[in-house]
């Protein structure tokens, strides 16, 4: 229902105009493929077991899980998968292939061996995201409004960041990472990225990856456990 | 006549003190609902972000419809989004699964007037939180909106209109749950259409003519594209007043399906579980 409701608003704009700050529609249906099917892939595995993490933690269960002798990170990870919804993944794919299709340049090897590697990125980006705010249960136990704001803030993927302004291009850039999860693996497809943009993505990644386990441990000691 | 003047006094007073025990219940969540608020926002921002980029490359209009239209018509979007909301088809599931009808359906009241008074006065609470966030709004997007004394006037009556006619057609809807507990495919494609003819997604004249004609017969424009247009767009008196009138219509026609629905459901109403 979403799909169809996003590929009616998309076909609107496009009854109005041809291009939209330089990307034509077959572009824009990359990127909202994209978006959909990151969103599946979110809501699949990082998101049930984030859920689970946040609940876990006001339960007391969490202890359970940290006594094992295992990378406690790793180990609240990747306790669930919801495989029912991997329908987006497909849809998604769907919407991407088309918009592929439809591109006039056509997709190189090189560039989709690129979208790929910087899909996974995203991916990565999105699920320390995640991560940092789910260990914020260990001081504030209801975290689960923020999960409604980022189902809001995740829909702004759809379009390329450059057509925002500022203050909220740089919200999505690097407060959350939606940008570097989708508009710069939507660059690769269609052949605009810049190796900077590259290279900036990567390193965000990174840098992102260690504060987040940094996070996750400060958390973590300040943990006492519900029932202690 | 007094018995009358009477029972008109008690729905009164039933309907002031369930709006005002809402409205100190949702003041107890203000962050929770700022959150909820904030999260709305992302939806007409995309919207007003994607039409003021294509007005600007078309050197500032789309349709006739300006940058600052379309920035004034999303900003007042969002406190008509907030109007719509009002008790699901999925609420009525819930109290006929959960047994809760049948407790309802003891009191002198009909559970349809709890549905409206609770919400109203939750309205009355998002209205005073999403104030700042129309201020924040104004600041960044730079709206275009100088309205008459009539408009304001008639947009403050359309506002409840729309939450009228959205609470009568949603509870109209939801009847369909004393013949199934399942509604949400029913409900979910009942939303799509709205949002595609209320005037939700854009403003009703960038939708293709026939989109627009299919609207003019149906409920959802008066809900949406109407009270926004009150305010922002540049409507007549007679335009304004007329479509008061047909938010009036709709709200009596859906009303009196919904009564005649009700009288046929509660019969074969049987409480589930017992």
């Amino acid at each position: 229902m979403a799909v169809g409701t996003a590929l009616v608003v998309l076909a609107l704009v496009y009854s109005h105009t041809d291009e939209l700050n330089g990307w034509v529609q077959s572009e824009l249906l990359v990127v909202m493929g994209i978006q959909i099917l990151l969103g599946g892939v979110i809501r699949t595995t990082i998101q049930p077991n984030m859920q689970r993490l946040m609940e876990e933690v006001r339960d007391g269960k969490l202890d359970f899980a940290l006594t094992k002798p295992e990378d406690s990170q790793l180990l609240v990870s990747v306790r669930d998968v919801r495989i029912w919804r991997a329908v987006d993944v497909f849809s998604g794919g769907a919407v991407l292939a088309y918009g592929v299709a439809g591109l006039e340049r056509g997709v190189g090897v090189g560039d989709a061996l690129l979208f790929a590697a910087l899909l996974a990125l995203g991916a990565v980006t999105i699920y320390c995201f995640w991560l940092v705010i789910a260990t914020l249960a260990f001081w504030i136990v209801n975290v689960w409004e923020i999960l409604e704001l980022f189902e809001g803030i995740y829909q702004t993927g759809r379009w390329p960041v450059s057509i925002y302004p500022a203050w909220l291009r740089f919200g999505v850039t690097f407060l959350v990472p939606i940008a570097f999860a989708i508009t710069v693996p939507a660059e690769a497809v269609t052949s605009r990225l810049e190796w900077p943009t590259a290279a900036l993505a990567v390193g965000f990644t990174v840098a992102l990856f260690g504060f987040a386990r940094w996070w996750w441990g400060f958390g973590l000691r300040h943990y006492s456990g519900a029932s202690a | 006549m007094t018995t009358e003047a009477g029972r008109l006094r008690s729905y009164a007073d039933y309907y002031a003190t369930r709006a005002r025990t809402q409205i100190q219940a949702n003041f107890q969540y203000r962050v929770a609902t700022y959150m909820w608020l904030v999260g709305m926002l992302a939806e007409p921002i995309v919207y007003l972000v994607v039409w003021t980029t294509i007005a600007e490359q078309q050197g500032g209009a789309v349709q006739g419809i300006t940058r600052g239209q379309f920035a004034a018509y999303y900003i007042v979007w969002t406190l008509v989004r907030n109007m719509n909301i009002v008790f699901t088809p999925y609420g009525w599931e819930w109290r006929i699964r959960e047994g809760q009808l049948s407790a309802a359906l003891l009191r002198p009241l009909h559970p349809l007037h709890e549905d409206i008074a609770g919400f109203a006065g939750w309205k009355v609470v998002t209205i005073v939180l999403w104030l700042p966030i129309a201020a924040a709004l104004w600041v960044a997007f730079d709206p275009e909106l100088d309205p008459t004394l009539l408009e304001v006037a008639v947009f403050g009556v359309a506002i409840w209109g729309a939450y009228l006619i959205r609470t009568m057609f949603l509870s109209a809807l939801g009847m369909v749950t004393f013949w199934t507990t399942r509604v949400s495919a029913l409900f979910e494609l009942v939303v799509a259409l709205e949002l595609l003819l209320s005037g939700r997604l854009v403003p009703l004249p960038l939708m293709p003519d026939w989109a627009e004609r299919i609207a003019d017969v149906l409920p959802f424009k008066w809900t949406f594209y109407f009270p926004i247009d009150a305010l922002v767009g540049d409507l007549s008196r007679r335009e304004l007043l007329g479509g008061l009138g047909m938010q009036l219509f709709w709200i009596v026609v859906l009303t009196a399906l919904f009564y005649v629905v009700w009288r046929f459901a509660v019969r074969r109403y049987s409480a589930v579980g017992n």
